[in-house]
């Protein structure tokens, strides 16, 4: 029998598995290795300090170069593959999700990280953001949410707040903005989670949960546009005169009901993990169902499970 | 059909007897009768009886109902289409009797269900009719609730006595379709095959026997192209793909989605068409071709991912079930109208392959072929099937299963360096690496839709575009360059050379043998690489006075069907011409010979010999 797509040993998930052997003569990466070209991004950006806690939670966590894909679609935010010296793919606009999806069914060795803006991830990949949340298909999503297109500079996006004056809203936006936690939530994600970039610990801390989650984790995770949507995100910054406010501490992560609530708490709202829940994975549920015909099969050959099929068929 | 099967009784004892080398059977009822299931059954007979076996069958586009039918052509020597005409027609009811009978061949047999159909008069002299109360006399083989349910495995029996078919195989493939479930629904179609087989019809007419037919190397396979096609891709060793459902494509998805965790591996039902090839892509990239596959407007949708696939260089297999378009078009016809779609679909150069299956048994083997080219060029690969090689059953010899079944498991292990877009790759040829593998000298590669340098990083610089947009090109002209010389089909030198690709191949070479029978100089060619295509075409075509490319598309603003437009841009040879028709329908033998025999009046001033 050749191998199967799940005969490959699954990556550690947890943040005390202990390293083996040839694991532990390697040295763990440095920030030096992991950089790759460097940013794109305007000075100021906030997807840099996003980077910054990629890199350190590679560091942090003692992930291999190839042990990593960095996956994203198109965007300002979307350029992040290329920073990173790892396998790593630039995709089309939108379609990150179902790509990384298809990483994710087919090598459960690797750990999948999904970066995108909300144009990428709420309009043109709406669709998939539902599906693949409600498939909890496993991988981590990090939206660099900036409330406006960047890269086709300064047009309405999902997220942009109404009355927001964009070149293709002069007047304002007038249309309802997403909420993207409700939007996860609504799915079916199975962890969702709020940060923003102006507080670097908690940003990491986000990461880590999500990576260690097994399922679909979603992070929004504000990143201010410097130069098409400055001082957006100012009323959750404390250094701006804002506020940061956790999540309160009594909240119920399997709450569902009381999680969407919190979505809906005005601007600077919550920060924290919103929800957070076990539910089987469709990487999981497909090993299964590979497990339960391969286990009737008896370590058949290939060809001879092909020839059972081809006698029933004279 | 080449010689009139059916007729010349040969008289021996008080019921005559024919022996005939082939006959072609239309049955047409409503889509609930198990229409299909009777025909299934005889073409699998036919397959295990060493005989050739074709057929074509048409589903009504609505969910249940709807008028049905089902053409089986069984014969001792090599079948090539389904038959122009039929010549034995079973109607269910009225508007089968109505609607078919101009199928037959004049003279041929009409066996109708006196319960249902009202002969016309007006028919009788040109058609034979055989009246037989095939729903009562099954309700009253059957009894009970099933009503007339179980009428088709009557006619089954009445077609087995007519046509002296083995009862034991008949009982068999009952047994193995009807078996497992339910004991009384084996004994039922039992009881109502015995029915039929019982009915005395010699009595009404007379009864055939089939010549025997060559023996064979190896035992036959039977099936319809979407299986072949999908159990190809089993044994190409693929493992993973994606897809959305769309007819006539769902079959094979079912199929991959029921199998391939047999095999390890998963097939994922996607929530679009878009969301399929970017799974699929997202499989390949872990290491394993992988498909994915639609019939025309779904693979519209695909287009973008496609061209990120010919830009990123990821191998990957894409299916096309085309069927009548453009639009939602006719969803249960065929038609070979998306050969621009899979040639040059999507925006900027992006050169990718497509291959042809020219018969259900090729389907097989296309698929083989089509994830080795998209392994070895790191390059999408597009399948172009149809609705008719999709639905349609034969039976092939089985193929080598140990030596046809590949292992695609990728290899991980570590590497000095790894450059994913190397210009100095010979022909431009590199091979996509998956995540996994350490590289020793810490750079890891980028797969890409931007334009990029050898590492897959961003460059638009001007020199870095056109070697790379070259590179693309050279791999696939090195591919052209690999492809078997295509051999023609009769003669090397004529008057006419008959181009193909797809499903008409079979139909091209009836037309071919009965026009060389009736003295005309016609030649034929068939194309499986369509895109690119082999080199050295033009010697070929400098044989004949004419080429005349047939296929099922439109004849476009300018008077040439798809492939007749990619040969006249590439040969500039104004003997090309085209021969195209859209109704929908495959080739007729009849009309591929209609249009060979204008062309050689036109030619020749008339001098061309009747057909």
């Amino acid at each position: 029998m050749s191998p199967t797509l799940t005969d490959l040993p699954e990556r550690s998930r947890v943040l005390l598995t202990p390293p083996t052997s040839a694991d532990a003569e390697r040295k763990p990466l440095t920030k030096k290795e992991i950089a790759a070209d460097h940013p794109t991004w305007c000075p100021g950006c906030g997807d840099f300090s996003v980077l910054a806690l990629y890199f350190k939670l590679i560091e942090k966590r003692k992930l291999w170069h190839e042990k990593i894909t960095t996956i994203a679609g198109i965007g300002c935010s979307s350029r992040f593959p290329y920073f990173v010296q790892s396998h790593g793919v630039h995709f089309i606009h939108g379609r990150s999700l179902p790509f990384a999806s298809g990483v994710s069914l087919s090598r459960p060795d690797l750990h999948v990280f999904v970066f995108g803006g909300d144009g990428d991830i709420f309009s043109i990949g709406g669709n998939h953001f539902t599906h693949t949340a409600r498939k909890n298909v496993r991988m981590s999503c990090v939206v660099m949410d900036n409330w406006v297109y960047g890269l086709t500079k300064k047009q309405t996006s999902p997220t942009s707040p109404l009355g927001f004056k964009s070149k293709t809203d002069g007047w304002g936006a007038l249309d309802r903005p997403i909420n993207p936690l409700k939007q996860a939530l609504a799915a079916g994600a199975t962890f969702v989670a709020r940060t923003t970039h102006t507080n670097p610990n908690h940003v990491l801390q986000m990461m880590e949960t999500a990576m260690d989650h097994d399922g679909f984790s979603f992070i929004e995770c504000l990143s201010e546009c410097v130069e098409f949507f400055p001082g957006a995100f100012d009323t959750a910054n404390p250094r701006k005169g804002g506020e940061f406010n956790l999540v309160p501490k009594d909240h119920d992560v399997a709450d569902e009901v009381a999680a969407y609530d919190l979505a809906g708490a005005s601007f600077p709202g919550y920060f924290g993990v919103f929800y957070q829940v076990q539910r089987p994975t469709k990487n999981a549920l497909e090993a299964q169902v590979i497990a339960d015909a391969r286990q009737k099969l008896g370590g058949l050959k290939d060809w001879q499970i092909l020839q059972q099929t081809f006698d029933r068929m004279k | 059909m080449s010689e009139p099967a059916l007729t010349a009784p040969v008289t021996s004892g008080p019921t005559p007897t024919c022996r005939i080398s082939e006959a072609v059977i239309r049955i047409a009822g409503n889509s609930q009768d198990g229409i299909q299931a009777i025909g299934g059954f005889l073409a699998r007979l036919a397959g295990r009886s060493e005989q050739e076996v074709m057929t074509f069958m048409t589903i009504p586009s609505t969910i249940s109902g709807g008028p049905s039918i089902f053409q089986v052509r069984v014969g001792s020597g090599e079948v090539l289409s389904a038959g122009d005409e039929a010549d034995l027609l079973v109607a269910f009811y009225q508007h089968s009797y109505e609607d078919h009978i101009h199928s037959l061949r004049r003279g041929g047999i009409v066996l109708y269900d006196t319960d249902h159909v009202q002969p016309r008069t007006e028919w009788q002299t040109d058609y034979r009719h055989v009246g037989i109360a095939i729903s009562s006399l099954t309700v009253e083989a059957i009894g009970g609730t099933a009503k007339d349910k179980g009428k088709n495995v009557f006619v089954l029996g009445l077609l087995a006595r007519m046509f002296d078919l083995s009862v034991p195989k008949l009982e068999q493939l009952i047994r193995e379709r009807f078996g497992g479930k339910n004991e009384s629904l084996v004994n039922n179609a039992l009881g109502a095959f015995h029915a039929g087989y019982g009915f005395s019809v010699e009595n009404l007419i007379e009864t055939f026997h089939f010549a025997d037919s060559r023996k064979r190397d190896r035992v036959q396979v039977v099936m319809n192209g979407n299986e072949a096609l999908a159990y190809g891709l089993i044994a190409a060793g693929v493992r993973f793909g994606a897809a959305y459902p769309i007819t006539p494509w769902s079959d094979i998805m079912e199929i991959l989605r029921r199998e391939l965790p047999k095999y390890g591996g998963s097939f994922i039902q996607c929530e679009d068409e878009i969301a399929s090839v970017c799974m699929a892509l997202g499989g390949s990239y872990g290491g394993r071709v992988a498909v994915t596959g639609s019939s025309g407007p779904g693979i519209a949708l695909k287009t973008e991912a496609l061209g990120w696939g010919v830009m990123a260089e990821m191998p990957l297999v894409v299916i096309n079930v085309q069927r009548g378009g453009p639009s939602t078009g006719l969803p249960t016809n065929v038609e070979q109208s998306d050969l621009n779609l899979a040639c040059f679909g999507g925006h900027g150069d992006a050169p990718r392959v497509v291959l042809a299956p020219a018969n259900v048994e090729d389907c097989f083997y296309t698929a083989i072929e089509a994830v080795n080219i998209a392994r070895r060029y790191s390059v999408p690969v597009i399948v172009l099937s149809d609705q008719a090689i999709a639905t349609r059953i034969e039976a092939f010899d089985e193929p080598d299963l140990p030596k046809c079944c590949q292992d695609l498991t990728p290899d991980l292990g570590p590497v000095a360096e790894f450059k994913p877009y190397d210009l100095s790759a010979p022909d431009g040829i590199t091979q996509h690496r998956p995540p996994g593998a350490p590289i020793a000298n810490g750079r890891y590669p980028i797969v890409t839709g931007l334009e990029h340098d050898e590492m897959g990083h961003p460059s638009g610089a001007p020199k870095v575009h056109s070697d790379m947009t070259a590179k693309r090109r050279r791999k696939l002209q090195a591919l052209a360059a690999t492809l078997p010389r295509s051999t023609v089909y009769g003669p090397a030198e004529g008057q006419v050379l008959l181009v193909g690709w797809g499903s008409s191949r079979g139909p091209i070479r009836e037309a071919v043998d009965r026009a060389r029978a009736a003295g005309n100089s016609v030649s034929a060619l068939h194309l499986r690489h369509l895109h690119p295509l082999p080199n050295g075409l033009e010697n070929i075509f400098s044989g004949f006075s004419q080429v005349l490319v047939t296929e099922l598309n439109d004849q476009g603003f300018y008077g040439y069907g798809q492939l007749a437009a990619l040969l006249r841009a590439r040969y500039c040879d104004p003997r090309i011409r085209g021969l195209n028709k859209t109704d929908g329908l495959t080739f007729k033998v009849k009309e591929i010979l209609a249009a060979v025999n204008s062309q050689l009046a036109a030619s020749s001033g008339g001098a061309a010999s009747p057909l």
